[in-house]
């Protein structure tokens, strides 16, 4: 497996006269293919810790390797073409005035050829199904088509990664859902590799890899169901209980022996079915 | 949601006049302001209210909706009138009291600029009506074009003016939320003397102004990651097509323009 | 205190070409010291619902009862202020609403337009700061300088600051993270149990509406299509599908459990604590002993 993107001890601090750094000695990677999820409760610089990876935040010390490149001032744009991003604030990053003019404007940033661009808006649009839509303005837009619309403009450029830094938690659960489903689809499609950050316990579970922040430090990482299996202390890790876990607490709170390893919805159905026929 | 009434929102179609060239429009808009000055006899009125009406036909837009743009000036244009009544000298007086006199001058003046006017309104609002927000910039950017030399930055005018347009919904959404809020906590907008209105508007302008600049930042971050450095080298996405019936429009503003020149007197 | 609507309907800009009409026929009932939730899409009418809660719309055709003050489109504007009072609302994303230089005026900001003075505004905020999880040393602070979850609290108190009998929310934890939501909640729980205060939770969370309330009410399209115990409600697993609704985590999984083990849950158990105990119940060592 090769690596796409390597971070080696990265420290940042906001603020000369800050007492903590945002980052502090943070070092990771991601392979070629892999979805890594982040997360961390609120201001332990999950967010911080993604602009770093497209140079939109300089570290103060550290190194990021993206795609083979290191990131200094003569790549940063060559890693940015690399790297799509979807922020949080589904408003806040629609440049254009109709859905089909932001989709083209990081094309219109490269200076692709108009022909092309048009192809490549319309291909975009039909993968993340929005293509309908396409000449519709953004106040007319749900929030979850919104975000859709954020990714049909990455994917429009062709990049090898993309990251979401909390792209779901300003919507409603329908959104999100229909955000989650496009990542997936769109990833499968075009060999992605994917970072989220997030809070949602269903886009942490589509994650190969689970990395949790606290306090600027990377303080865990492992799969989602050695991840999950810390049950309640998942709330201090800044990720909603799955729904066993949820059930488990209640049931040992009411006396009964549960298992201490993650279970998902079936696993839990298939172990409440082994101690209903033991008798 | 977009339910403040915008003057001149711009209202989806398929007509005629929808489908002429951004550029069409605009020119045509100025030039008719323009060439309005010109007309100053019964018959040239006659003319400019036919070329109108004609337009607003084509636009297949209900008149209720022209209307509603001359009704929130409907008492500065009456004022407007009422001077050119009372001050136009004229021959003819038809009605004198003290120093008041009303002469058919100045009465047939008054009938002009009230005619004026609404002419303008209504053509102004074709334009509005009928041309995207967005095409409209364009228009503007391409006019503006030839100030490139002088080292005017066209691109990034065209730019701010679109991402601006693009942004109004939003941030009347907004404010729309932040006057809820501030209402639910007690204030009145627009109630009590001028001193205690200019008071409750602090707490809507402030929390709009931070709003305003949370978001411009995050813009700027989202266009940064998207690659965006500057107009330099950057290809276009919207084109303008200028199309026969483009031409023909500018040819009949051209006749206008020559009937109403022969037509002064 | 309870609120009524009768038949209400709101068009928007009644009259002109941009007519719309965003809610109609709604009748519903929010009784003294209950628990409400409304639920429903974005667009269902939700946030129009809302603001004729505390009269900040008037209805354009029905009747709305605030308590003992009936509203209708024809009502006086004078005295709508004094329900702003009795019914609180604290909006998605209140942090949007802090102006002030602190954080004590911010939230002193709502009981000085309803005649506090200054001094006892802020007596009221240093008393609430605890209520809303944060201590006496932010009253000097810019809200500005705060923390998201920080702003967030600070607004909250400057809705409880003006002592509503009914406080509305509308998602109000929307964007914070789990930690803090669990804490927020908690915390209107709490004000509901040991204050006595009514409460009105929008939300799309039906994990919450299961928890919370014992009232429910969901809108669709402008109007009312139930209005019941969250209980019943959620009978309707296949309705509220269709709705595309969904229904609570513990719902959903009581119902495989139905269709595995031919179980049934009765009544239909609404949190996980109700759930377990009901499957503890049916499993062959009952009472829980070890296995």
């Amino acid at each position: 497996m090769t690596e796409i993107i390597r971070l080696d001890n990265i420290t940042y601090k906001y603020d000369d006269e800050d007492q903590r750094p945002a980052l502090q000695d943070v070092s990771f990677s991601v392979n070629r293919g892999e979805w890594v999820a982040i997360i961390g409760p609120n201001g332990s610089g999950k967010s911080t810790l993604a602009k770093t990876i497209n140079g939109l935040i300089e570290p103060d010390s550290g190194e990021v390797e993206v795609g083979g490149l290191m990131l200094n001032e003569k790549n940063v744009w060559s890693i940015r073409e690399m790297v799509g991003m979807v922020f949080q604030n589904p408003d806040n990053q629609f440049v254009g005035s109709t859905v089909q003019d932001d989709v083209a404007f990081g094309l219109e940033n490269l200076g692709i050829p108009r022909d092309e661009m048009i192809e490549r808006v319309r291909n975009a649009l039909e993968k993340v199904n929005m293509l309908e839509f396409a000449e519709r303005e953004p106040a007319r837009l749900s929030g979850g088509q919104k975000q859709r619309v954020a990714i049909a403009g990455i994917v429009a450029l062709r990049p090898a990664i993309m990251i979401l830094d909390e792209a779901t938690s300003m919507l409603d659960p329908q959104g999100r859902e229909e955000v989650l489903r496009t990542v997936k689809e769109v990833k499968e499609e075009e060999n992605l590799s994917v970072l989220s950050i997030t809070h949602d316990i269903d886009e942490a579970a589509a994650a190969t890899r689970i990395l949790v922040m606290r306090d600027g430090q990377m303080i865990q990482e492992g799969s989602p169901e050695t991840i999950f299996s810390y049950g309640e202390e998942l709330v201090e890790m800044g990720l909603d209980l799955p729904f066993p876990e949820r059930l488990k607490a209640s049931l040992k709170k009411q006396g009964l022996d549960v298992p201490h390893d993650y279970l998902t919805e079936e696993g839990m159905v298939d172990w409440l079915w082994t101690s209903v026929s033991k008798m | 949601m977009m339910d403040k009434l915008i003057f001149g929102r711009y209202i989806p179609g398929d007509s005629l006049i929808h489908r002429l060239d951004p550029r069409t429009k605009l020119l045509g808009a100025i030039w008719f302001i323009i060439i309005i000055f010109l007309a100053n006899n019964w018959v040239s009125y006659v003319v400019l209210i036919a070329f109108v009406l004609t337009a607003v036909k084509l636009s297949e837009i209900n008149p209720k909706f022209f209307i509603n743009g001359v009704k929130p000036l409907i008492w500065l244009i009456l004022f407007t009138v009422v001077l050119q009544i009372l001050f136009t000298s004229g021959q003819t007086i038809w009605f004198r009291f003290g120093p008041v006199v009303i002469s058919q001058e100045g009465v047939l003046n008054g009938v002009f600029i009230f005619f004026r006017f609404v002419l303008i309104i209504f053509m102004s609002t074709i334009l509005t009506l009928t041309t995207m927000p967005l095409s409209l910039t364009d228009a503007i950017e391409f006019l503006l074009r030839p100030f490139a030399a002088v080292k005017v930055p066209v691109h990034e005018i065209a730019l701010m003016l679109s991402i601006a347009l693009r942004f109004v919904p939003t941030l009347m959404d907004e404010t729309e939320k932040i006057m809820n809020a501030q209402r639910a906590r007690g204030i009145d907008f627009g109630e009590g003397n001028i001193y205690e209105q200019m008071k409750s508007i602090v707490p809507l302008l402030i929390p709009l102004f931070v709003s305003s600049f949370n978001r411009a930042e995050e813009l700027a971050t989202a266009m940064e990651a998207r690659g965006y450095k500057g107009g330099e080298g950057r290809t276009k996405f919207r084109k303008l097509a200028w199309e026969g019936r483009d031409t023909t429009v500018m040819i009949a503003f051209a006749v206008l323009s020559v009937v109403l020149f022969v037509l002064r007197t | 205190m309870d609120i009524r609507f009768q038949d209400v309907g709101y068009t928007y800009q009644k009259g002109t070409p941009f007519e719309s009409k965003a809610i109609y026929d709604i009748d519903l009932s929010i009784k003294d010291g209950s628990f409400t939730a409304i639920v429903g899409h974005t667009g269902s009418g939700k946030s129009t619902v809302l603001q004729h809660l505390n009269a900040l719309k008037k209805p354009t055709e029905g009747t709305v009862t605030i308590g003992d003050r009936v509203i209708t489109n024809l009502s006086d504007n004078k005295g709508l202020k004094s329900l702003r009072k009795k019914v609180g609302i604290v909006f998605q994303f209140p942090e949007a609403q802090l102006f002030e230089e602190t954080v004590g005026k911010d939230i002193a900001f709502g009981p000085k337009n309803f005649g506090m003075t200054e001094e006892e505004g802020l007596e009221k905020a240093r008393e609430l700061l605890p209520l809303v999880g944060l201590d006496e040393s932010f009253m000097e602070r810019s809200p500005f300088d705060l923390s998201g979850g920080q702003m967030r609290r600070v607004a909250i108190a400057g809705v409880l600051a003006l002592e509503p009998e009914v406080l509305v929310l509308d998602e109000p934890t929307a964007g914070l993270d789990p930690q803090g939501r669990k804490e927020v909640m908690n915390m209107f729980h709490s004000l509901y149990k040991n204050k006595g205060l009514t409460i009105v939770l929008v939300t799309h969370q039906m994990d919450d509406v299961a928890e919370y309330a014992d009232h429910m009410i969901v809108l669709e399209k402008g109007t009312v299509m139930k209005e019941g115990h969250p209980r019943e409600i959620f009978k309707e697993a296949g309705w509220l599908a269709s709705m595309q609704l969904g229904v609570p985590s513990t719902v959903k999984f009581a119902h495989e459990l139905e269709e595995k083990f031919e179980w049934t849950f009765d009544p239909l158990p609404l949190t996980t604590d109700e759930l377990a105990a009901q499957i503890i119940e049916k499993l062959p060592t009952k009472g829980g002993a070890s296995v």
